[in-house]
């Protein structure tokens, strides 16, 4: 028996990418979160982090929201802002580092927005270092 | 019988209409190709979030407590009918196939004495709408400026949706719009999407699985189900964009051959009639000699 599922990340417009994988971790809303094969059915919301796909060569998706489900051996990722980490433009990201930080100060965010604002902060340094 | 000079102007004017209508083919199969791969793309995002809401369905204990937006508030007296149309013309049947589905329907409801409200999406909609529903339409939305549609515009009239949701203005949302099945057909469609409609239920209705959620089932939905109507009003943009494109396609093609035959036709007529001039003027030079 192969200790392989399919996962699949699909955005709005198109399918970004489908292939089989031993581990997949994925930054669920509540934490990081580990997903191998025969794992029960879930459905859960992601919070701005790394999608990261472990085969031979890893490979790593910057995502700032989105849904997962995970049934019959299936990882489903629903997200319209999933990008490859190698792909990603760094001129731009203390732009985005400043602007999330704007809104966070701002008072009329809500507790969970604050909650998002703060991983998306933080995955963005973690890009940029 | 038009004289000479009048069916050589026709023949031109035939000939650089044919143009026209060949240069929008091409334009338009040009851009087809690009909505025809965007609406195939799109497809499983959509597919597989109205998936997930149904095994959500599934799921529910206590269908009571359930989100109004996912099981309706139980009546079903005032329709919110949400008609996507192009904002073109010169594209054969497309925007009067919307309407006639979505004219037929109003019919039907307001025959059974319901209450009847109206989005248009799409200037050729409204247009046509209006002739016997204008006083039904609540708001009209156009795009006509904006050069691609993406999820942004379809959020504008999801989140307008559930706005009229939340505010107890209608018990049921129905979308129309054509779904491209490819270049030559489009199939009109009418699309309930609230409440959620339950299409594949008895076929797994056996294989119930048991989710873990985190966070809560009812935080999940919450957030859920407000995408999903923008999903879906996504996705008939994109089918809408590609019916489009490829309705045009067709008709400009029709077009193009009819002008081609036309042409055919005219300049038949004109070398008949030049031969008819000409054997005419030989007849008269002849019997002017023979008189002589």
């Amino acid at each position: 028996m192969s200790e392989t599922f399919t996962v699949e990340i699909i955005s709005p417009d198109r399918s970004i990418i489908k292939t089989d994988t031993k581990e997949v971790v994925i930054p669920s809303y509540e934490g990081e979160m580990g997903i191998l094969k025969d794992h029960i059915p879930l459905i859960t919301f992601l919070r701005p982090g790394f999608i990261k796909i472990k085969n031979e060569n890893e490979k790593v998706f910057f995502v700032e929201d989105g849904t997962v489900e995970f049934s019959n051996n299936n990882l489903l990722v629903l997200t319209s802002t999933a990008i490859e980490f190698s792909k990603i433009d760094k001129n731009s990201l203390q732009d985005l580092i400043i602007e999330a930080e704007k809104k966070l100060n701002k008072n009329d965010t809500t507790d969970k927005e604050k909650y998002l604002l703060s991983y998306k902060i933080e995955t963005l340094k973690n890009i940029s270092q | 019988m038009p004289s000479l000079d009048d069916l050589k102007k026709r023949i031109k004017s035939v000939k650089s209409t044919q143009k026209i209508t060949k240069a929008m083919k091409m334009v338009a199969a040009a851009k087809l190709r690009k909505a025809q791969e965007n609406a195939e793309k799109g497809r499983p995002y959509s597919q597989k979030m109205q998936n997930i809401i149904l095994n959500l369905t599934k799921s529910i204990n206590d269908p009571s407590n359930a989100p109004k937006l996912l099981i309706g508030t139980g009546k079903d007296d005032i329709y919110l009918c949400v008609v996507l149309t192009a904002d073109r013309g010169l594209c054969g049947g497309f925007n009067s196939n919307i309407c006639k589905l979505a004219k037929s329907k109003f019919k039907k409801i307001l025959s059974e004495r319901k209450e009847l409200k109206i989005i248009t999406v799409g200037s050729k909609g409204f247009d046509q709408i209006k002739r016997d529903f204008g006083n039904h339409v609540i708001k009209k939305f156009s795009f006509k400026e904006k050069k691609n549609i993406s999820f942004k515009e379809a959020e504008i009239i999801g989140n307008e949706i559930i706005r009229l949701f939340n505010q107890n203005k209608f018990d049921k949302c129905i979308l129309f719009y054509n779904n491209f099945k490819n270049v030559i057909t489009q199939i009109p469609q009418a699309q309930q999407i609230i409440p959620a409609e339950n299409k594949s239920q008895d076929s797994k209705e056996a294989n119930i699985l048991s989710y873990e959620f985190e966070p809560e089932e009812d935080e999940i939905l919450e957030d859920l189900l407000p995408k999903n109507i923008s999903t879906q009003v996504f996705k008939a943009f994109l089918e809408n964009a590609a019916s489009e494109q490829g309705s045009r396609m067709t008709a400009m093609d029709n077009a193009t051959r009819n002008a081609g035959d036309l042409v055919d036709k005219l300049t038949i007529n004109y070398n008949r009639s030049r031969q008819a001039s000409i054997t005419k003027e030989l007849i008269e030079i002849i019997s002017g000699a023979e008189s002589l």
